[in-house]
C-alpha cells in the first residue's frame, strides 16, 4: 500500500523528517506515536502534498505510484485521505456542496460513474447518522461554527463519502470526549477492510483502545526509533518516550 | 463601409455639418451640437427632445471628468469617439425574429442567447441592444395583455412621448454628473418599460447589451416606470467579444417606483476586461438611480466581473415614507482591472429602510474599491440602514478599499455598518485539494461561497449564470 524510504522534509528551512522508513500493508492499521514536535504531523502533510512542505530526500510511493511529484488533488484521487487536526472553515459553501463537489471530482479522476444527486442524499444522510451529526450539518458552511467534536466527525464523513485508500488521521482523537471518540472508532472500525489501509497519528493510547492497531511506531527527532504492536502503546503510556529517545 | 464612403461623409461634416441624411450608418468620431442633431433627426425625435439633448451637451461642455474614483487610466479622448451608429441595413425594425440578419441571430448564438429557445425555455421577453439600435423585440403582444409596456425608448418617444417626457431625466437630471451629461446628449437607444397601476409583470424582462462595432462609445438609457402597486422584475446581462481599444461606456438607468411598487433590477456585467495589463478593457461609467415613492421598493442586485475600468454607484432615493432600498453587490477584479462601485442610499421619507450588501473580490493586480453613502435626511423620521460591506483578496498583490461615506441628519435614525476584508488561505485550498478539487476550482467554490448572500437575490438563471462567470473570470487567477 505505502513504502516510504528514508524521507527527509524540510518546513521553513527546518529539517523535520530526518530519514523516515514506513511500509505499510494493504488492511493494516499502523499509529504512530511521538513526543510533540517530533515530525507526527509533518508526515501527514508531507504525504498529502502541502504546500511549503519540501522533500530533501528519499521517496515514497502509494499503491506502487511515486506519490512526492503528484499534485495534492492527484494524490486524493490516487486514494489518500488526510483527517485535519485542526480542520479550516470554508464560509458560505455548504458542508454538501463541498462534499458532492469532492465526490465527482475524485469519481471522475478515478473513471468511476458519477453519482446522482439523489443517491448522493441519500448516502450522505447515511453518513450523518453514523457519525452522529444532524443533517442540518450538510446545509451549512463546511466546519462553519462548528464545534471541535462536529469538525472531527464531520472529517469521519468526508473520510467515509470518498472511499479512500489510504486513510491518514492527524490526532482525531484530541479534543474530542469519550462519546464522540466512540462515535469516530466505530466509524474508522467499520472502515476497516482487506483493501484500506490507516495511519493514526496520535498522542494517546486511549483511541487504541477503540482502534486496534497492528503496529505502532514511536517517531522522534524526524525518524521512527522504536517499532511493536499495540502493547507498545501500553508501555509508552506507563514510561513516556524519555527512555526511547535516550537509547536512540 | 468603403474607405470613399467614409472620405464622404467626412468631408460632408464640414460642408454640410451633418444636417443632412448620410448613407452611413456609423459617424465618424467627434462631438458636436451638430452630431446631436444628426443623431435626433436619424431617430426622428421631436423638437423638445432635441433641446433637451442640446441642453445637456451645453451642460456637459462646462463640467470635468470626475477624479476622485480610486481609478487609474488615461484621459479619454471624447473627439476619437464615434456617437452613433446601427446595424447595416435596418432602415425599418424588423417585425419578427425572421426579418433580422441571419448574421446578427448567430452573433447571439454564440453569446449563448438563443432568442428562440429563450422565448420558449425561459418564458423572458428580449429587448436585444446590438449596438445602438434595438432590432427585435419579443413577447410583446404578451406583455400588451397585462398592459405592461416594453420597447425601446426611441420608439416609446414616439409611442408614449407625454410618459417618456414626464420621466426622462426626473430620477438622473441632466446636469447630475458628467456622464450623466454626456449621456442625456447623445444616447442612442435603450429600453423602455412601463408597467400600470396594481399590475404583476407576468415575466422577467431582460435586455442583453452588446458591443460590437469598433471605436463606438455605447450610450445606453433606460427608463423604468412602475405605477403604483405594481411589480417587476428586470434583468441586464452583457457580453462583449475580444476588442483591441479601448470603449468609452455610460448608460443611465433610471427607475420609478411610485406609491407601493416595487421594482428588482438584476445586473451580471461580462464586458470585455482587456488583457492582462488592461490593454483594451471597456471603461464603463454608468449612472443608475431609482426613486421609490410611498410604500414603494427597489432592489438593485450587481454581478460585475468585466470592464477594465467600473465606475457604478446603483443608488436609491427613498422618497416616499416606508420605502425600502437595496443593493446587492459582487464585484471581482482579476489581472489589471480597476473596480470603483457601490451605492448611495438617500433616506427622505420616514422609516424608509436600506440593506446594502457588497462582496468586493480581487485578484490578480486588481484593485477593487467599496464606495457608498448613507445620508439620514432631518425628516427620515425612525429610518434604518444596514450596511455589510466585505472584501476577499486572492493573491498578494490585489487591493481592496472600501469608502463608507454615512450622514445622518436625524437623532432617530440608526445606521449600522460592518466590513470584512479576509483572504482565500493556502489552508482553504489546501483542504479543497486533499478532498480531490483542483486549485481552480476549489478557488471558485470559494468565491461563490463568499458571494452567497448576493447570488441568492438573483432570479434562478442569473444565479447559475453568475457562478460560472465568476468561474472563468478567475482563470489564472491561482497560480
Amino acid at each position: 500500500m505505502l513504502k516510504i524510504d528514508n524521507l527527509h522534509a524540510r518546513v521553513d528551512d527546518k529539517d523535520i523528517l530526518k530519514g523516515l522508513n514506513l511500509a505499510i500493508k494493504p488492511g493494516e492499521v499502523h499509529a504512530i506515536m511521538g513526543p510533540n514536535g517530533s515530525g507526527k504531523s509533518t508526515l501527514g502533510h508531507v504525504l498529502a502534498g502541502r504546500p511549503g512542505y519540501a522533500v530533501t530526500a528519499g521517496s515514497a510511493t502509494l499503491l506502487g505510484q511515486d506519490i512526492l511529484d503528484m499534485e495534492t488533488e492527484e494524490r486524493a484521487h490516487l486514494g489518500l485521505f488526510l483527517a485535519y487536526q485542526y480542520p479550516v472553515e470554508i464560509p458560505g459553501v455548504s458542508n454538501m456542496e463541498f462534499l458532492k463537489a469532492s465526490v465527482d471530482a475524485v469519481r471522475e479522476a478515478r473513471g468511476q460513474e458519477a453519482i446522482s444527486s439523489v443517491d448522493f442524499m441519500k448516502q450522505a444522510r447515511e453518513c450523518c447518522k453514523t457519525v452522529d451529526l444532524d443533517q442540518s450539518f450538510l446545509k451549512r458552511g463546511v466546519n462553519e461554527g462548528f464545534s471541535g467534536g462536529e469538525k472531527k466527525r464531520n472529517e469521519l464523513m468526508q473520510m467515509m463519502l470518498l472511499e479512500p485508500k489510504l486513510c491518514i488521521m492527524d490526532e482525531t482523537d484530541s479534543g474530542l470526549d469519550i462519546d464522540a471518540l466512540q462515535v469516530v472508532a466505530n466509524g474508522v472500525n467499520a472502515m476497516r477492510n482487506a483493501e484500506r489501509s490507516f495511519i493514526l497519528v496520535t498522542h494517546y493510547q486511549r483511541l487504541l483502545n477503540y482502534i486496534e492497531p497492528d503496529y505502532v511506531h514511536v517517531l522522534a527527532g524526524g525518524r521512527i526509533i522504536k517499532s511493536g504492536d499495540k502493547s507498545l502503546a501500553l508501555e509508552l503510556e506507563e514510561k513516556g518516550y524519555a527512555w526511547l529517545e535516550d537509547a536512540a | 463601409m468603403s474607405q470613399q464612403q467614409i472620405d464622404r461623409a467626412i468631408s460632408k461634416e464640414y460642408a454640410a455639418g451633418f444636417t443632412t441624411n448620410i448613407e452611413s450608418d456609423t459617424l465618424p468620431p467627434g462631438l458636436n451640437e451638430d452630431v446631436i442633431r444628426f443623431i435626433s433627426q436619424r431617430k426622428d425625435e421631436p423638437e423638445w427632445l432635441l433641446e433637451w439633448r442640446l441642453e445637456a451637451y451645453r451642460d456637459w461642455l462646462q463640467m470635468r471628468e470626475p477624479s476622485w474614483a480610486h481609478v487609474n487610466y488615461p484621459p479619454v479622448r471624447f473627439n476619437e469617439i464615434s456617437y452613433f451608429s446601427s446595424p447595416k441595413a435596418l432602415k425599418d425594425r424588423p417585425k419578427s425574429l425572421d426579418e433580422v440578419d441571419p448574421e446578427l441571430i448567430e452573433t447571439y448564438n454564440k453569446l449563448g442567447i438563443p432568442l428562440h429557445e429563450q422565448e420558449a425555455l425561459a418564458g423572458v421577453a428580449v429587448d436585444a441592444v446590438f449596438d445602438s439600435v434595438s432590432v427585435t423585440t419579443t413577447f410583446r403582444e404578451k406583455l400588451a395583455e397585462a398592459g405592461v409596456i416594453f420597447c425601446s425608448i426611441s420608439e416609446a418617444v414616439k409611442e408614449y412621448p407625454d410618459l417618456v417626457r414626464k420621466y426622462l431625466g426626473s430620477v438622473v437630471p441632466r446636469k447630475d454628473n458628467f456622464y450623466a451629461a454626456l449621456n442625456s446628449a447623445v444616447y442612442s437607444d435603450g429600453s423602455f418599460v412601463y408597467i400600470p397601476k396594481g399590475v404583476r409583470c407576468p415575466m422577467e424582462l431582460s435586455t442583453y447589451f452588446r458591443i460590437n462595432e469598433q471605436n463606438t462609445g455605447q450610450f445606453e438609457r433606460t427608463l423604468i416606470i412602475a405605477d403604483e402597486g405594481s411589480h417587476v422584475s428586470y434583468l441586464e446581462g452583457c457580453t462583449a467579444p475580444m476588442r483591441d481599444e479601448n470603449q468609452l461606456h455610460a448608460a443611465v438607468v433610471e427607475l420609478v417606483a411610485l406609491d407601493g411598487a416595487e421594482i428588482k433590477y438584476s445586473t451580471v456585467q461580462n464586458w470585455y476586461p482587456g488583457d492582462a495589463e488592461g490593454k483594451g478593457g471597456i471603461y464603463n461609467f454608468v449612472t443608475k438611480r431609482g426613486v421609490a415613492h410611498r410604500d414603494a421598493k427597489i432592489s438593485w442586485t450587481q454581478v460585475e466581473t468585466g470592464s477594465a475600468i467600473t465606475w457604478k454607484y446603483p443608488s436609491c432615493i427613498l422618497r416616499g415614507d416606508n420605502s425600502v432600498g437595496e443593493f446587492y453587490s459582487v464585484a471581482l477584479t482579476n489581472n489589471a482591472q480597476q473596480a470603483d462601485t457601490g451605492t448611495k442610499m438617500i433616506h427622505l421619507g420616514k422609516n424608509t429602510r436600506s440593506t446594502i450588501i457588497s462582496k468586493g473580490i480581487s485578484a490578480g493586480k486588481s484593485s477593487n474599491a467599496y464606495r457608498g453613502l448613507v445620508r439620514m435626511s432631518p425628516r427620515a423620521e425612525g429610518a434604518r440602514n444596514y450596511t455589510q460591506c466585505d472584501s476577499l483578496l486572492i493573491g498578494d498583490q490585489c487591493a481592496a478599499h472600501t469608502f463608507p461615506y454615512i450622514e445622518s441628519r436625524n437623532p432617530s435614525a440608526v445606521v449600522e455598518h460592518e466590513a470584512t476584508t479576509s483572504k482565500v488561505s493556502d489552508d482553504q485550498l489546501y483542504l479543497c485539494q486533499q478532498r480531490g478539487l483542483d486549485a481552480e476550482k476549489a478557488v471558485s467554490m470559494i468565491v461563490n461561497g463568499f458571494c452567497k448572500e448576493v447570488f441568492r437575490e438573483l432570479p434562478m438563471e442569473f444565479a447559475m449564470e453568475a457562478g460560472k462567470l465568476l468561474e472563468v473570470s478567475l482563470e489564472g487567477s491561482v497560480g
